[in-house]
């Protein structure tokens, strides 16, 4: 099941809305890498709020997913863990480093207003000052 | 991918990642009408998760049972993923946390232990893997 991605202002919002497979995610990492340049986004919010779990692999993949996006340019909030969930991550030594995690959405675009700006229109060609 | 539930059992063969998807829905709704917690359903999940990608990490592929327990008045779901792999060379060390042969995919068994209330590893060279874990219903 593909994961909506919504282009809000200078943002990206993705809301996983089930369980996702492997493919799923992978899909979703690659969207949104190329979406942030195409729509030249300063930040993306990853929703988690209906996932089911968080194993090796989607920690991994995410993690991938936010480190790329900031290779990019762009900021990446991850937004929506389940108690549950955040409480077995913990237990099979599972974590995020380096990402930045909020409570929920709200959270998410608050953080992400403090931590980007928009991004500047490249001038045309031959409008800035050559010297 | 076969999935057959005799007596609310499930078994099913994990032979790509595809596989995982449809057996993690389903043992969670299992584990849920037995009557665990959320918490303690997504712990099961995850053990189930992680012990299918083992599998499919180090032998390619292999057989995942679910099968519920009873003992006494006590319910509980067992989880069985039996491998025709490689085998592992030295279990005691596979136990340690941070411990992978297979580049980091996988958390590795002490995770998988840690989520479940009962923990079997029987690994023999050449002839494959089966881990074994317990999962029982607390009283509230």
């Amino acid at each position: 099941m593909e994961v909506p991605i919504l282009k809000q202002g200078n943002y990206l919002i993705a809301s996983i809305q089930s369980a996702l497979s492997d493919s799923d995610l992978a899909q979703l990492r690659d969207a949104l890498v190329e979406r942030v340049g195409r729509l030249r986004s300063r930040g993306v919010i990853i929703d988690l709020t209906a996932l089911d779990i968080l194993d090796s692999f989607a920690t991994r993949t995410l993690r991938d997913t936010a480190h790329m996006i900031r290779l990019r340019g762009a900021e990446t909030v991850i937004v929506g863990m389940q108690p549950e969930v955040a409480f077995t991550m913990v237990q099979l030594g599972l974590s995020l480093p380096d990402i930045a995690t909020a409570l929920d959405l709200e959270e998410g675009l608050i953080y992400l207003g403090r931590k980007t700006r928009p991004r500047e229109v490249p001038r045309a060609r031959g409008q800035t000052g050559e010297q | 991918m076969s999935n057959e539930r005799p007596h609310g059992d499930i078994r099913v063969t994990i032979a790509s990642d595809s596989d995982l998807l449809a057996v993690r829905q389903s043992v969670r709704a299992l584990a849920l009408e037995l009557g665990f917690s959320v918490t303690q359903t997504v712990e099961i999940v995850t053990a189930l998760s992680e012990m299918a990608r083992n599998m499919l990490a180090y032998a390619g592929r292999g057989e995942l049972v679910v099968q519920r327990l009873r003992k006494g008045d006590r319910q509980g779901l067992l989880i069985t993923a039996r491998d025709e792999g490689p085998g592992i060379p030295d279990v005691q060390k596979a136990m340690l946390d941070g411990y992978s042969t297979s580049g980091g995919l996988g958390m590795g068994l002490p995770g998988i232990r840690r989520l479940m209330d009962d923990f079997t590893i029987v690994s023999a060279l050449q002839k494959g893997t089966t881990v074994t874990v317990e999962k029982w219903l607390t009283h509230r």
